[in-house]
């Protein structure tokens, strides 16, 4: 079953402005899927017009088999949606925006209330059911919104944005909460800058670009066409000068710090001899975390391929 | 044939009506909430006119139409307070969730654009209908208030509650910034109602205005109240009925259609 079916969707805004050039795109039900891109590549757009904020110009869009153009409601159903800004009234009582969200869903009071305490509940706000949402901190305000696009138990998140402005503890617990609900069956769709947070959370990934999808596949498969990585070696001791590393490339990041390009064709069993020839102890090691964002780059700039990174 | 159907007939089913009673909620809600700002203000202002126009210069008025005329201008303050309540509570309130931008929150629901129309409408004509209440009960300290007609006067408080409540809505779809939440009810609003017979009989005009005088709707709410209350009236109170009915119902269309495409509110 497809979670969401786009095709050929465009959207030219009132002042002239392409936001979409006729784009496809597929989410399988189940999937947690990312949406790169740099800003005012159609990402909002598409999210947008996915949950009826913006009209569209022409093509089709199904979720979970519902047309928009003929089953709205239906398909609406079917969608929790995360905006990028604070969009609930603020001077509105926590409680009450869950509840009222939930009656716009045609739930019944009762349940819309049980609903309310359980998302608060799992989303850490029960405490603060009461104070109104002005009150909240930023973090908590995420968190609310997570909560109220929850409440209609919807088989499709849409984030946006998710954690923008969120520090890194906040950050890492919405992660989890993320993969903990994706793994309950919920579709997820999340767009992002953090590169590194599609890297962690995503297995689909489309980068969008000018109001064109340049690539849709499986976050490893993409990540394989990667021909170099960066490894980065904590030295036991200090080196002075780059030594000779043969057929790597590296160079020192600090004393102790040792940054080495691994092509794809090289084995990390050479490195390390070549490494050992020196007298080069390595402590511990990490990948650089920006396979995901130097691709991106190296896309965006050159609009072509990945397989020509 | 069926999809132009299908739509309409599923808007009235058990989940949009609870869509419609959270706005209604949500609305009584929100302005019970401000209740400094939405329920005083018409208590104090009305309580002045009963005061200057009604007692102090209205003793020297002496009566219209054999009324008291502190008598004869209740009926057409209470209907005042109600049109500017109703009007000011969904321009307002509509206008604000677009600001705010929780108008997403309805329309991301599948929830009809009929019930989120009529959600706003009788959330005006709840805070119409208090007002119109209170401002009765306050006309009470200063008037012996008789009612000629109790289903004339609450139908004619309803209509009047309702057309404007649409109206409001009409202007918040429209409306970009604050500013032109309050040019209506200054520029237009404000004049028609002093211009619609609250505090005199058109009789007393000369003949051409008051002929223009029948171009205005307020008038034949006024009148149309001022009938359910006295029983007297300048015009017609069917011919009223009829012209408010009108109206309101053009206004529906109008909303409807602009909350169809969505104007202001989905790019």
């Amino acid at each position: 079953m497809k979670a969401l079916e786009i095709r050929q969707l465009t959207k030219v805004y009132a002042g002239g402005h392409q936001a979409l050039n006729g784009i496809d795109l597929d989410v399988s039900e189940g999937e947690f899927f990312a949406l790169l891109g740099p800003n005012g590549a159609g990402k909002t757009t598409t999210i947008g017009i996915i949950t009826s904020l913006v009209n569209k110009t022409a093509g089709q869009v199904s979720v979970f088999g519902y047309d928009i153009d003929t089953q709205l409601e239906a398909a609406k159903s079917q969608i929790g949606l995360v905006p990028q800004e604070f969009n609930f009234n603020v001077f509105e009582k926590v409680m009450h925006i869950l509840i009222t969200q939930a009656g716009y869903y045609g739930i019944p009071a009762k349940l819309a209330n049980e609903r309310a305490e359980k998302y608060l509940k799992k989303l850490g706000l029960w405490d603060k059911r009461n104070v109104q949402a002005r009150e909240l901190s930023g973090g908590m305000k995420r968190r609310l919104m997570i909560a109220r696009a929850l409440v209609h138990e919807p088989k499709l998140l849409i984030l946006d944005e998710p954690t923008a402005g969120v520090d890194i503890e906040l950050r890492r617990s919405m992660w989890d909460f993320l993969r903990e609900i994706n793994a309950q069956g919920i579709t997820i769709i999340l767009t992002t800058h953090y590169l590194e947070e599609a890297e962690a959370l995503c297995r689909k990934i489309a980068i969008i670009n000018q109001g064109n999808i340049i690539t849709h596949e499986g976050m490893d498969s993409l990540l394989r066409k990667l021909h170099v990585e960066t490894f980065i070696l904590y030295l036991k001791n200090e080196l002075w000068e780059l030594p000779d590393l043969g057929e790597f490339n590296g160079y020192l990041e600090n004393k102790c710090t040792l940054a080495v390009d691994v092509q794809r064709d090289q084995s990390m069993n050479d490195l390390f001899a070549v490494l050992a020839q020196h007298n080069i102890e390595v402590q511990s090691m990490r990948n650089k975390a920006n396979r995901l964002e130097e691709m991106f780059i190296k896309m965006i700039a050159k609009g072509e391929e990945v397989d020509n990174v | 044939m069926s999809k132009s159907i299908t739509p309409k007939l599923s808007a009235f089913n058990r989940q949009s009506f609870v869509g419609f009673a959270t706005i209604v909620q949500r609305e009584v809600r929100r302005f019970c909430r401000i209740w400094v700002q939405t329920l005083v203000p018409p208590i104090i202002t009305m309580a002045l006119y009963f005061v200057i126009f009604g007692h102090l210069i209205g003793s020297r008025i002496g009566t219209i139409e054999g009324y008291p005329y502190m008598q004869y201008i209740v009926s057409g303050l209470v209907m005042m307070s109600v049109i500017t309540n109703s009007y000011a509570n969904v321009v307002t309130s509509f206008f604000s969730s677009k600001f705010q931008r929780n108008i997403e929150e309805m329309i991301v629901a599948p929830i009809p654009n009929i019930m989120i129309l009529l959600g706003f409408v009788v959330g005006g004509m709840t805070r119409g209908l208090l007002t119109g209440i209170i401002v009765m009960v306050v006309a009470l300290f200063f008037t012996h208030i008789q009612i000629h007609n109790v289903w004339i006067t609450l139908s004619i408080v309803l209509l009047a509650s309702m057309l404007f409540s649409i109206a409001g809505f009409v202007n918040a779809m429209y409306a970009k910034k604050f500013d032109d939440v309050s040019i209506v009810p200054t520029f237009v609003l404000t004049p028609l109602t002093y211009f619609g017979g609250v505090f005199y009989s058109i009789d007393m005009l000369p003949g051409f205005w008051q002929h223009a005088s029948l171009i205005n709707p307020i008038l034949y709410i006024v009148n149309a109240f001022r009938f359910g209350i006295l029983g007297i009236s300048d015009i017609n109170v069917g011919f009223a009925f009829g012209i408010i009915i009108l109206f309101s119902a053009g206004f529906f269309i109008f909303a409807m259609r602009l909350l169809n495409k969505g104007v202001g509110i989905r790019s």
